[in-house]
């Protein structure tokens, strides 16, 4: 997690597109039932530098073939300036018609590096090598895509702000075979990231359950309670309480389930926060969440439309959090 | 616009693998032209730049490059006197490309590299430009181009296995050569249709030429015997008729006037003499040349030449002497056509300033000629009779015919006619002539070369340096200039039967003029056959034969300047072609079992049974067996052999593959929807 990202001082985010950029003038291949095809008119092409130097090349060929008379050096030539040509085809056609296809994005709280995954797929039986991947020249990703197969691109973005977080255009581009020519096209693809809210920093001590008539409350303590007996494993349950020993006797995982901890619910309320900044309020709301499920509790979460019955474990955990990043 | 830098991984050893090999291919043919020194120098810093990459050695700093490339600078100065002109700056290039071997480690190296070898290799054709030269050159092209791939293929794996590692060459030396084999058909438009200017643009370097060799314009005693020792063609003969008996063929060059101590050399251009007249009996013998450049001006033509039947090159002009010169020296090989007549007679009247040239001598030198001569004079020979007793001494005496004579003293006439006796053609034809001016006899030497050798494949006379000759012409009444060739009676083989005939020291000469291994010689000619069509044909491609092909090929006559607008739709037409070939989806290649397979997708989904596009062949299979229960086992049975085929091609043999091809199609062909 970010250190010191200072969450109010963000509330107006950089757009993902640039409309003075020219690149933004560019064509755009869009999503089409979740799957982005790079047509022919989404390809564009330009000399790399080395592509200048090389047609300098031919230039100096050319005219020492003219002043000496040689002929076979035309011939070379000409050869070398057909080898310009076609590598100009062969890079086009290393990227035309490839498909994207977005993949889940694991979610993270924002001022972390959001991951999103997508997989670029041939279906013209060809081969494409060194295909590059990057959103506006910043994060890169080079693969190999098989004939008929498909490769996997990751491209990490650092999220600011809860909520989805879209992935911006991606560029995809490749030099193979001859480096001489830049072919790249910009596609949109359906990646989104679920961005949680961020915790803030403060640790502040949990509300407790004996305030009456707080919102927030904790209805036991924990750390002295009895040993009760054994629940069946479940996700999200802590590997600290599953009982090991009691496991490898019996069939299954099994948890250890400790006295008063069924009956004692914490509700994490959203009008127990305070102050006037709402993404702030979530910002502690978030990190009492994250707290309360370190510490294994049993937690409801209130919030001013809806609320969610207090449980424990990962699903739980996740639901919760979800709530927070889209409020 | 460029891809980060970063992912340099592990791009560097196919590269310079690719890089030294096709580099070593350049520096092989370099070191035919070039100092030693240079391809030496490359291989120590190859084996450097390779010891660096395969034990991680780190790289040469600055402070060991900069010294390095001053002294290897210095050495290209020191070798060849400049850094400019032909030699010296493709040296230069030379070792500068191998010393930068030591600092090329980044994509942009590696291709930069490339490109500056690229333009190293094709220069080597300044310095020859014979077929096994293009092949190489093809072949270094192929290994730079797959070095560039290999460069281009940037990839995050770093730990790759040994087999994928060896199988990157093969893919990208594949690739290579697909590129260059599809850009192949482009080489062939443009170069046919490349409008050709005939050069230079601007000057030529004066080294350019150097390795030419052919007859000079001067002759001392040595000269002709040195061009003997060279097995080059000098130029090659098409005949229109038979071709003429071998002592017919007197091939005349450079005409030698002015006599210098033992130097000859060609009359002053100041001195304006009238045109010899030409009479000429019998029919003539027509015939192309196909002349190699040899950076002079002479024009070579049998033995008599009638100018006005004979096609010469634009500017060329005949000098009194029937010598005939172009404007420009033959730097390119060029064809001419020329009709000659074996029997005519030559200057009918001798102008008084000829008889003057005629019979220049130095004074004051080889005293015992003189004294012969005047012995003649005052036996009141005739000239005829002269000519006899002269070309009687060399056949009666004991006068040898050998490549190697020994040094002449300070009276080099006298030293050879009286001492050593052992010379070859300039020695005998100089001598004559000395001795016939001595004793007023009008004479002059007649460089050239003599005979040649019939190529049975192609049926065209070869004609080598090694058959330069000198020959003699002596001016008689009523005769006119008349042939004389002393050579002839000392070894009258030379003559009839060619050099390799004629000499008993014959190891000096090259190879290919010896009269020994048969075999050797017959495989040269198939092989001059080929390389004869390759001059024609790819190295003589000019303006000319230019023009003349399109005519051939379009029917009709064509400006110089039609020949741009057809190069400009030709080329848009290939390129769509070409570009539709690549670059359409449609192309999508099937192997066949794909190809059966869409044949039985066709047949379903003329049954309504259409083909998901993510929809695996064994679901979409199982798929159609409900909908089609009547042909379900069929279906299952071609949907699971399609299946096992696409995943287990690799595992299993050929013979396995085809047949269950052969089974697949068996099974489609019977299925019945």
């Amino acid at each position: 997690m970010a250190k010191g990202l200072n969450l109010s001082s963000d509330t107006s985010l950089k757009p993902d597109f640039k409309l003075n950029s020219p690149k933004t003038w560019f064509r755009t291949a869009i999503a089409i039932d979740s799957t982005t095809t790079l047509s022919r008119r989404h390809i564009y092409i330009l000399p790399t530098r080395f592509g200048w130097l090389y047609g300098l090349l031919l230039i100096g060929l050319l005219t020492g073939s003219i002043n000496y008379s040689i002929s076979l050096g035309f011939a070379i030539t000409f050869l070398l300036a057909g080898l310009g040509l076609i590598g100009m085809l062969h890079t086009w056609r290393n990227l035309a018609n490839l498909k994207i296809e977005a993949k889940r994005a694991n979610p993270v709280f924002a001022g972390e590096q959001a991951v999103f995954e997508f997989n670029v797929i041939d279906d013209s039986n060809r081969a494409r090598y060194s295909i590059f991947a990057a959103f506006a020249d910043k994060e890169s990703d080079i693969q190999d895509i098989p004939a008929l197969g498909e490769s996997t691109f990751r491209l990490s973005l650092p999220s600011q702000k809860r909520g989805w977080l879209k992935a911006p255009r991606i560029t995809l581009s490749t030099e193979f075979p001859v480096s001489l020519f830049h072919v790249w096209a910009y596609a949109e693809t359906e990646n989104q990231c679920l961005i949680y809210p961020h915790p803030s920093l403060r640790s502040q001590i949990l509300p407790s359950a004996d305030t009456d008539g707080a919102t927030g409350q904790l209805s036991t303590t924990q750390g002295d309670d009895d040993f009760a007996g054994h629940l069946n494993y479940q996700f999200g349950d802590s590997p600290k309480r599953i009982d090991w020993k009691a496991s490898s006797r019996e069939q299954g995982m099994l948890v250890k389930q400790f006295q008063g901890e069924a009956s004692s619910t914490l509700w994490l309320d959203f009008n127990a926060t305070t102050g006037n900044n709402i993404e702030l309020r979530i910002s502690q709301l978030t990190r009492w969440l994250v707290d309360a499920d370190a510490q294994q509790l049993k937690y409801g979460l209130r919030l001013p439309q809806h609320s969610i019955q207090p449980n424990s474990g990962a699903a739980h955990y996740h639901q919760c959090l979800t709530a927070l990043a889209l409020m | 616009m460029t891809n980060k830098a970063g992912t340099q991984t592990n791009l560097s050893m196919h590269a310079i693998i690719w890089l030294l090999l096709s580099l070593s291919i350049t520096f092989t043919l370099y070191a035919f032209n070039l100092e030693n020194w240079v391809p030496a120098c490359f291989v120590v810093f190859a084996i450097w730049r390779y010891l660096i990459e395969k034990n991680n050695w780190s790289y040469p700093t600055l402070w060991l490059r900069f010294p390095l490339t001053i002294a290897g600078g210095l050495a290209v100065l020191l070798t060849y006197g400049s850094l400019f002109g032909r030699d010296a700056s493709v040296a230069l290039l030379a070792v500068m490309i191998s010393m930068k071997l030591l600092e090329t480690r980044t994509k942009r190296d590696f291709i930069v590299m490339v490109i500056l070898s690229y333009f190293l290799t094709v220069n080597i054709l300044l310095f020859t430009q014979a077929i096994w030269v293009f092949l190489a050159v093809l072949l270094a092209l192929t290994g730079l181009t797959a070095c560039l791939i290999s460069v281009s293929h940037q990839s995050m794996q770093t730990n790759i296995s040994t087999q994928v590692w060896k199988n990157h060459f093969k893919v990208q030396v594949k690739l290579a050569g697909k590129l260059l084999l599809q850009a192949t058909p482009i080489m062939l438009v443009l170069f046919v249709l490349f409008p050709r200017i005939p050069g230079p643009i601007w000057g030529i370097p004066q080294d350019s030429y150097s390795g030419m060799t052919g007859l000079s314009d001067s002759m001392e005693p040595g000269n002709i015997s040195q061009l003997s020792l060279s097995s080059k063609i000098a130029f090659r003969v098409e005949f229109k008729s038979a071709i003429p008996a071998n002592n017919q063929l007197y091939w005349r060059g450079p005409v030698l006037w002015h006599q210098e101590g033992r130097r000859w050399q060609m009359a002053s251009d100041r001195i304006p003499l009238p045109m010899e007249t030409l009479q000429t009996s019998g029919s003539a013998t027509d015939y192309t040349i196909t002349l190699e450049p040899h950076n002079r001006n002479w024009l070579l033509m049998l033995d008599l030449p009638e100018i006005s039947a004979s096609t010469l090159p634009a500017e060329a002009r005949v000098k009194h002497d029937m010598q005939v010169l172009s404007k420009e020296p033959i730097r390119t090989r060029i064809r001419y056509q020329g009709s000659s007549y074996l029997q005519y007679k030559l200057g009918a009247e001798l102008s008084e300033h000829e008889r003057t040239l005629a019979l220049q001598l130095i004074e004051d030198e080889n005293p015992k000629t003189r004294q012969l001569a005047a012995q003649w004079i005052s036996e009141k020979k005739s000239p005829t009779a002269m000519v006899e007793a002269a070309l009687k001494m060399f056949r009666e005496q004991e006068f040898v015919y050998t490549l190697a004579p020994p040094r002449l003293g300070k009276e080099p006439v006298d030293d050879f006619l009286f001492n050593t006796k052992r010379g070859f053609c300039e020695h005998y034809a100089s001598s004559f002539v000395y001795l016939m001016r001595a004793a007023g006899v009008p004479a002059r030497i007649v460089t050239g070369y003599q005979g040649g050798e019939i190529n049975p494949n192609g049926n065209y006379l070869i004609v080598r340096q090694s058959d330069a000759h000198a020959w003699a012409e002596v001016w008689l009444q009523d005769r006119g200039w008349v042939r004389v060739d002393p050579t002839s009676a000392v070894s009258p083989d030379r003559i009839e039967m060619g050099i390799g005939a004629a000499l008993t020291d014959s190891d000096l000469l090259p190879l290919l003029s010896r009269q020994d291994y048969p075999m050797l010689k017959h495989l040269y000619m198939n092989w001059d056959a080929v390389n004869n069509g390759w001059n024609q044909w790819v190295l003589g491609y000019d303006q000319a034969k230019q023009l003349a092909l399109l005519k051939k090929l379009i029917n009709k006559d064509i400006a110089w300047e039609d020949i741009g607008l057809i190069l400009v739709v030709s080329m848009i037409a290939l390129m769509l072609f070409v570009s539709y070939l690549l670059l359409s989806n449609k192309g999508m290649v099937l192997n066949p079992s794909n190809r059966i397979y869409q044949q039985f997708l066709k047949k379903l989904a003329k049954a309504g049974v259409t083909k998901l596009k993510h929809e695996g062949a064994i679901s979409f299979g199982q798929r159609a067996a409900k909908t089609l229960p009547n042909q379900a086992s069929e279906i299952l049975e071609i949907s699971a052999l399609y299946s096992s085929m696409q995943y287990a091609k690799q595992a299993n043999s050929k013979i396995t593959n085809i047949q269950s091809l052969n089974l697949l199609k068996q099974l489609v062909n019977n299925l019945k929807v």
